[in-house]
């Protein structure tokens, strides 16, 4: 009895550092939230010299390098984990899994460093001058190539969540029952369109989790982006201009901001973040857990 | 007909070699990262890195001792306030379910667990370093902890959950009380599972940097724990971020000192520990 007393505290401890999370955000952005009011997410001017504040060049950075990122580790990951699952023998599969595991672990400061002294100078010279001579018509590829922006940002992103998109859609695959897999094979399919056709829609549920738990990453990703993004808060069409993000421009300015509506305009754009990743994460695991008990219903 | 048969065979091996691609693509910036690391901080590694505090730019032979402790200081406190509490709610989780507030702690740790760790440092600031009107290791620790709880918490329930209930109840059978047969046959059937998750959290929060931005701070000399203080990643960050060539080196050596401790943490944990048994994700 005094053992549940004593753990149920210290579960309940958790709900309790979830509420304290959501309190301080509500009471830190106050002062922000009565003087700008809705204007806030609507303007997309940011001077705190004369204290405007506008969060659509963050909100609008944090969503184009988070999409574009998606847009490269989705294919490339479910590609990887189709492989891992479907065709790599048990041991090879569980070997590079475990390398892709590490991928994971590596700090995203070293992510950051490593894009600004490898990465930018490549986007700088080669990658974007090229872009933009077979693709410079398209708005999306215009402007000076400065090596740092949107793309660079989405590119660092990309690999940074190519290992969770991996590792839930590789389990995802591995829960799909073997008979769907012969059936698929026995009625005279390729190994291709039994993957694609059988097992990958059987899959998809936790296949789409994994794709909003990468999107939330990306979406609160700080010091590498911080690092790369170009810190500019500018809204542009072209992937090549240097943007800003909400986790970017919290990390940069908040111990430098003074004054009282400032500080409180950062912690609300904190709050906004919370919120993205919040809904984002709970679609994600809501999708995730109905996989997994499909697959353990079997 | 035999047209159609040879297209769904080239789609099939063009797919599946694509695939191969794909997982070898990924892998290998793995490889890239590491041998990168290897060379241009093993260049700039050397002995007073680990001994003397941090130089001014153009002077040579400075070292991020200070970092290094500041590290060690503000990971092991946060492990010293996040492990226990983690650990002891994850024993809630596998062993006394209540359907209905097991289930939203459970949903609620994997929710914070994926909240942004700037959002993070962002509670940490507003709970110690305004209260205290100081930046501090404390800070740091507390930011830190509040990311390792729910890591641990799952982990610990996932593992706790992998022991067999024939020993529970056997135990149980034999007379022992609830905590008796957690304290005595749950935890140590578990215990490797849980060990190899407590590193693994300690590991990914010690190259958290962004939460130590407005908690932590950073310091060129030796910090404390109401003091602002440095620590690896902070230090690579600034010195990655500089203008000066010297500073560069030395944020390639931090970063090779700091991805040696986390991957040697993450390998021995899997690989050792954690033989046989598969780890699941936090």
């Amino acid at each position: 009895m005094v053992a549940r007393l004593i753990t149920l505290a210290f579960a309940a401890a958790i709900l309790l550092v979830a509420l304290l999370l959501v309190r301080q955000l509500w009471i830190g952005s106050a002062a922000a939230r009565h003087s700008l009011g809705f204007g806030f997410l609507r303007s997309s001017e940011w001077n705190p010299v004369t204290e405007k504040f506008g969060a659509l060049p963050f909100i609008y950075g944090t969503v184009v390098t988070s999409v574009v990122a998606l847009l490269i580790s989705v294919p490339l990951g479910l590609g990887a984990a189709i492989f891992l699952s479907e065709l790599a023998p048990a041991g090879v599969s569980n070997g590079m899994t475990f390398l892709i595991e590490l991928l994971a672990a590596i700090p995203s400061v070293i992510y950051g460093m490593l894009a600004i002294f490898t990465l930018v100078p490549l986007m700088r010279n080669y990658v974007e001058p090229f872009l933009k001579t077979t693709l410079g018509r398209l708005p999306l590829f215009q402007g000076p190539a400065y090596g740092v922006g949107y793309l660079t940002a989405a590119m660092i992103l990309a690999v940074m969540t190519i290992p969770f998109i991996i590792s839930v859609s590789r389990e995802s695959l591995l829960a799909v029952p073997r008979e769907q897999r012969e059936a698929a094979l026995a009625l005279g399919a390729t190994r291709w369109e039994s993957t694609w056709q059988v097992v990958v829609p059987y899959a998809k549920l936790g296949i789409l989790g994994s794709v909003f738990l990468g999107l939330a990453r990306a979406l609160g990703e700080t010091m590498a982006v911080t690092m790369v993004i170009g810190n500019d808060p500018k809204i542009s069409a072209s992937l090549l201009a240097p943007g800003y993000t909400i986790a970017a421009v919290i990390a940069n300015e908040f111990t430098e901001a003074t004054g009282t509506i400032y500080p409180s305009a950062l912690v609300e754009l904190g709050l906004v973040l919370f919120g993205l990743t919040i809904v984002i994460n709970g679609v994600a695991r809501l999708m995730i857990m109905a996989t997994t008990r499909k697959g353990s219903r079997r | 007909m035999n047209g159609l048969l040879m297209r769904r065979k080239i789609v099939n091996g063009v797919m599946l070699s694509l695939t191969g691609i794909f997982t070898f693509l990924t892998i290998s910036v793995l490889f890239l990262i590491l041998g990168y690391l290897v060379y241009y901080g093993g260049r700039s590694l050397d002995w007073h890195f680990f001994t003397r505090l941090p130089l001014s730019p153009g002077e040579k032979g400075g070292g991020m001792a200070n970092a290094i402790v500041g590290t060690v200081q503000i990971v092991g406190m946060a492990a010293l306030i996040g492990l226990p509490i983690g650990f002891l709610a994850g024993v809630y989780l596998a062993e006394f379910e209540d359907r209905r507030f097991a289930s939203l702690v459970r949903y609620v740790a994997d929710l914070l667990n994926g909240i942004p760790s700037i959002v993070v440092g962002l509670l940490a600031w507003s709970l110690v370093v305004v209260p205290m009107r100081r930046f501090s290791a404390l800070a740091g620790s507390i930011a830190l902890s509040v990311m390792l709880v729910p890591i641990v918490t799952r982990q610990t329930e996932q593992f706790l959950r992998e022991v067999p209930s024939t020993l529970r109840e056997g135990a149980l059978a034999l007379g022992a009380s609830k905590w008796k047969m957690i304290a005595t046959v749950v935890v140590p059937a578990g215990s490797k599972g849980v060990l190899t998750g407590m590193i693994l959290g300690v590991a990914r929060i010690a190259g958290e940097s962004a939460p130590l931005l407005f908690t932590s701070l950073n310091n060129q000399f030796w910090g404390g724990l109401t003091q602002p203080t440095a620590s690896l990643p902070q230090m690579i960050y600034t010195h990655a971020i500089s203008a000066y060539e010297d500073w560069h080196q030395q944020a390639w050596a931090a970063g090779l000192v700091l991805i040696t401790l986390v991957l040697v943490a993450n390998i021995a944990a899997r690989l050792v520990l954690a033989r046989g048994i598969s780890v699941p994700r936090g």
